[in-house]
């Protein structure tokens, strides 16, 4: 099965001034497009040839699960923007986080501190246990929370690649412009479908 | 006592056209002040306090993620602009020369694994030329800050050479392509200095 870089539903230049497109053009149209041409050159020939890219995820490892796992990751970063993105989640996403962390607000410190803190290239995820319990990962590099039983709910990108050009060292600058973008109607239908 | 942020040895410009000086500058100024800032935090008041780099670094295996890196980002950085320099490039001579042409068959063999090492490091860390402790050569590359000081890494020695493969020492000038930025580290190398610590 060839693996192919998905469309986005936005134009590049449609999350300014949070993420710009200059950001977009390298990170969608090169790394993004690099893991999936990666991937697409290391299973041919593999038993991974044909399988779904969830599958290879929970499966394979070394280059084949990096690319693989950057392939999944970036397409569920990148589908969970919008044009005029940002405020809250709708009531059922809204309810579930009060409850596990207290309020929205405190989710989305506890949250951006574990993006600022990431040490490394990594990401930062809204994970459900098996009982559908809420929490906040982060994971190294590719890595990615459905290889230790957790379903991915939302997710930040903390590799330097991500904010570079907009914000150089100041992750903490980009990890609230993200916050802005966001699409929570993408990610509050994760929650509902879990 | 305290880490100080070491002086660059050259200006931020001075390695232009192949590292621009406003990646010198954020690299040094922010990157690398971080790091000791954060160094200083994590070993205050503990008896790390009173320890020299390479002691902690020698020890490292039993210490904290923040002293591990950060540790780690305030020696890294200080030996890579040591080794960087505006006369740098070329190739190495004397000794070196020789240890690297029988390590790895020619300079050219040696520059081509040393790239590959550190083109294909997966996210953020350092690729390196190693002395091991019978004095033989060894490529190598570390995951974030570690470094073959330390303890608990795989190849242990002597850094030679350390170029950072962060994405932050690249992304202003060359964002993804990771190649051109290390075949532009090969135009700036210190060659002098890589010498003097393949004797120390
Ligand atoms: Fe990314
Ligand atoms: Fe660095």
């Amino acid at each position: 099965m060839k693996h192919e870089l998905p469309q986005l539903p936005y134009a590049l230049d449609a999350l300014e001034p949070h993420i710009s497109k200059r950001t977009l053009e390298f990170h969608y149209g090169k790394h993004h497009q690099a893991y999936v041409n990666n991937l697409n050159n290391l299973i041919g020939g593999t038993p991974f040839e044909n399988a779904d890219l969830v599958d290879i995820i929970l499966k394979s490892d070394g280059g084949i699960f990096n690319n693989a796992a950057q392939v999944f990751n970036h397409t569920f970063y990148f589908m969970a923007f919008k044009p005029k993105g940002g405020g809250k989640p709708g009531n059922k996403l809204n309810d579930a986080l009060v409850h596990t962390f207290g309020s929205f607000e405190k989710f989305k410190e506890e949250f951006s501190k574990a993006g600022a803190t990431l040490f490394g290239s990594g990401w930062v995820w809204l994970v459900a246990d098996s009982d559908n319990k809420l929490s906040i990962v982060k994971t190294s590099n590719a890595a990615n929370p459905m290889c230790d039983n957790l379903k991915p709910i939302m997710t930040l990108d903390v590799w330097e690649h991500a904010y570079y050009l907009d914000t150089q060292n100041a992750r903490p600058k980009y990890i609230e412009n993200f916050w802005e973008a966001l699409n929570w109607e993408v990610i509050e239908k994760r929650f509902e479908n879990l | 006592m305290s880490f100080e942020l070491p002086k660059l040895p050259y200006k931020y410009d001075a390695l232009e056209p192949y590292i621009d000086a406003k990646t010198m500058e954020i690299h040094h100024s922010k990157h690398h002040a971080g790091y000791t800032n954060n160094l200083n935090a994590a070993i205050a008041g503990t008896d790390l306090d009173k320890k020299g780099i390479g002691e902690i670094l020698a020890n490292i295996s039993g210490q904290s993620a923040g002293v591990r890196n950060n540790g780690g980002g305030y020696y890294n950085h200080d030996l890579f602009w040591k080794l960087m320099s505006p006369d740098g490039g070329g190739e190495p001579t004397g000794e070196l020369q020789k240890a690297i042409n029988d390590t790895f068959g020619s300079f050219e063999q040696f520059k081509e694994e040393f790239s590959k090492a550190a083109a294909t490091r997966f996210g953020s860390g350092w690729a390196w030329l190693v002395k091991l402790s019978d004095g033989s050569l060894k490529i190598s590359s570390t995951p974030n800050q570690d470094n073959p000081l330390m303890d608990d890494v795989e190849v242990k020695g002597t850094p030679i050479l350390g170029l950072d493969v962060w994405e932050h020492a690249y992304y202003l000038k060359f964002q993804n392509r990771r190649v051109d930025y290390i075949s532009d580290f090969f135009e700036v190398i210190n060659w002098t200095e890589a010498s003097r610590r393949f004797h120390s």
